[in-house]
């Protein structure tokens, strides 16, 4: 039951800009567990697509640095694998899609080779049954398979992002990385991509997070949801836990933030200011200045991450006393 | 109940390698003064083209645009340019839509500057206040757009809109580009200052629970054709249009569980150039029968509710029997 297929421990990544170090992620503990699927919410520069790229290990080596923490998948830590390892999972085992399906593809190649160059890179496979199967996965994403040597530019979005999909899972992955994988595309598009994404995880078991910062979208597609916020985890929770009672007051802000189709109220609730400048992150808890409920201990130190009921964690000095 | 924009049979077709491209296509409406209305649709509908059009950043192909009780279809030079004062917009993108090489000041002062008949000072007055109307400290002045978060900036965006005192302005997906917590505050801002100075807008956007918040009338696009027009409520209470079902059911909502009953259109939008007569939503519709290769005009299913689909009175029924 335990048993986790991936984990990470204590996660802390800076960037090095000019003359100032970027704190995008800080202290992020995280597991999954085998065939689940963990929404991971947040604004801009709230650090999710740099934990993602921390567990694929394509974080730019020139400016980033990871300066504490494990990820441990399958019992060992991807962070002390040489490149040479670790380019055996990279894309075999775990995969990513990335946002942009307009960018994620080689233009000058057709979208055929470019799946079976991922199967043959990680398979002792001829080049006709490379072939074959990348025929087979774009069949499995709704593409037929005659369009096998079309050119990316001939697909519309909605179909890139299918074909990166195809490519993302033609190696059978356990782990599936999807970096705001609808975000480029309308919304009945969007709901065809996800109807699939969901079907195929099921038919092939694989765990998923999903980065988004669209909660329908995190209600929709997951069972459990990390909210993260200035390179932290602030709550995490089963979709139910978290959707039916958000604890964090950041958490809280982003609810009322949105407008609702069923009611109309007068005016929206945003969260008033902005989020701190990672550069110059504040010691104590970083939602303070924002906080309705900041009182003298938020602003003189760090919350620790407290568990509400299980599963369920919220990093707030005042949770207890808010969830009475 | 003055009409401030009426727009008749407005028409933009844009020539293309392969034939006419039809961008806007028969599209009428009536706006009052002080309402907004909500313009939806996916990309390539021809949402922004519409926009576009009514302030003659492009030239209409056919129809007709009365603002304020002029005709204003084909306006002279000098008319266009005191027309300009009057209808604004607000673009979506906040990071391109600004000169790099201007300071907030600058950019917010470029408008009155260009209309000109103002002291140095007076528009430094104003340049602030207006600074101060939109929620810009007074610390960004001298600041340049990149220094700026999108909040921000887009904050600026609407400054330059206001300048001017206008009465109409068409805000093209203005909080698009926006986080959520910061959407909310722009949002806001804009209905303020709407109940504040009374301006109309056209919204154009394709986030449905945002246009649904903001607008008094709610048209739904497809293919540059209006396929169903309703006050806002009416749209999501009794959606009568296929396509206008299948875009409602596809928005994702943040609640759990949140019991979607989704229609799944088939296949992708079909191009614009040189569409088929008929319903051009046909091709991905279940309900497709013979009488949708007609041309559909929109009829009237309750006072202000209109639709184009010779089904519909059907598929109502069709409803009702589940």
């Amino acid at each position: 039951m335990n048993e986790k297929i991936l984990e990470i421990k204590n996660l802390s990544v800076q960037y090095r800009a000019d003359d100032a170090t970027i704190y995008a992620v800080n202290n992020i503990d995280l597991s999954l567990s085998p065939g689940e699927t963990l929404g991971l919410v947040g604004e801009t520069g709230a650090g999710k697509t740099t934990v993602a790229k921390s567990i694929m290990g394509i974080l730019p080596r020139a400016q980033a640095e990871i300066t504490s923490g494990e990820i441990i998948y399958e019992g060992q830590d991807l962070l002390k694998l040489h490149e040479k390892e670790m380019q055996k999972i990279r894309g075999n085992k775990i995969a990513m899609i990335f946002q942009d399906p307009m960018t994620a593809l080689n233009p000058v190649e057709t979208i055929g080779s470019q799946i079976a160059e991922a199967i043959k890179h990680h398979n002792r496979i001829s080049k006709i049954e490379a072939r074959t199967r990348a025929g087979d996965m774009l069949e499995m994403v709704g593409i037929p398979r005659e369009r096998y040597g079309e050119y990316p530019h001939q697909f519309s979005g909605g179909m890139k992002q299918r074909v990166v999909i195809a490519m993302a899972l033609a190696c059978n992955p356990q782990l599936l990385l999807a970096d705001e994988p609808t975000t480029a595309l309308d919304v009945t598009i969007q709901a065809q991509v996800l109807d699939m994404m969901r079907d195929l995880k099921e038919k092939l078991g694989t765990s998923v997070i999903l980065i988004t910062h669209d909660f329908g979208v995190v209600a929709d597609f997951c069972k459990s949801v990390a909210v993260t916020y200035a390179g932290e985890i602030v709550e995490h929770g089963s979709v139910d836990q978290v959707f039916n009672n958000p604890l964090h007051p950041y958490t809280q802000g982003l609810f009322n933030s949105l407008p609702s189709l069923e009611s109309k109220e007068h005016r929206l609730k945003p969260i008033k200011g902005l989020m701190p400048d990672p550069t110059m992150l504040p010691k104590v808890c970083r939602f303070c200045d924002r906080c309705e409920y900041a009182a003298e201990q938020c602003s003189k130190s760090a919350p620790n991450v407290v568990e509400i009921e299980p599963g369920h964690l919220v990093k707030c000095h005042r949770v207890k006393e808010d969830a009475r | 109940m003055t009409p401030l924009l009426e727009v008749y049979n407005l028409k933009k077709y844009f020539k293309t390698r392969g034939g006419m491209l039809h961008a806007v296509d028969d599209v009428s409406f009536i706006l009052e003064k002080g309402r907004t209305l909500g313009v939806v649709g996916e990309s390539g509908c021809g949402k922004t083209t519409l926009g576009r059009t009514i302030l003659h950043l492009v030239d209409a192909t056919g129809g007709k645009i009365v603002f304020d009780g002029k005709d204003i279809t084909r306006p002279s030079r000098s008319e266009l340019y005191t027309l300009r004062e009057q209808m604004q917009i607000i673009f979506q993108d906040p990071f391109s839509s600004l000169d790099p090489r201007m300071t907030v000041g600058e950019a917010i002062k470029e408008p009155l500057q260009m209309r000109g008949g103002m002291s140095k000072s007076d528009m430094l007055a104003k340049t602030r206040q207006l600074m101060d109307t939109v929620g810009l400290a007074s610390r960004f002045e001298h600041s340049y757009p990149h220094e700026l978060d999108g909040g921000r900036r887009q904050r600026i965006g609407i400054a330059r809109a206001l300048s001017l005192d206008p009465k109409f302005i068409v805000c093209d997906e203005p909080v698009s580009a926006l986080d959520v917590s910061i959407q909310a505050q722009i949002i806001n801002l804009m209905l303020d200052l709407q109940e504040e100075r009374g301006f109309a807008y056209m919204f154009v956007t394709h986030d449905l629970s945002v246009v649904k918040y903001m607008s008094d009338e709610i048209m739904v696009m497809y293919l540059g054709q209006v396929v169903e027009k309703a006050p806002a409520d009416e749209l999501f209470d009794n959606t009568l249009h296929p396509y206008s079902k299948a875009l409602l059911s596809a928005i994702p909502i943040p609640k759990y569980p949140n019991n979607l009953k989704r229609i799944l259109i088939k296949g992708e939008i079909t191009s614009p150039i040189n569409p088929k007569p008929g319903c051009r939503f046909a091709a991905r519709c279940q309900y497709v029968q013979e009488c949708c290769s007609k041309p559909q005009g929109l009829e009237e299913f309750k006072p202000g509710h209109y639709v184009a689909c010779c089904r519909y009175k059907e598929l109502l029924n069709l409803k009702e029997d589940k």
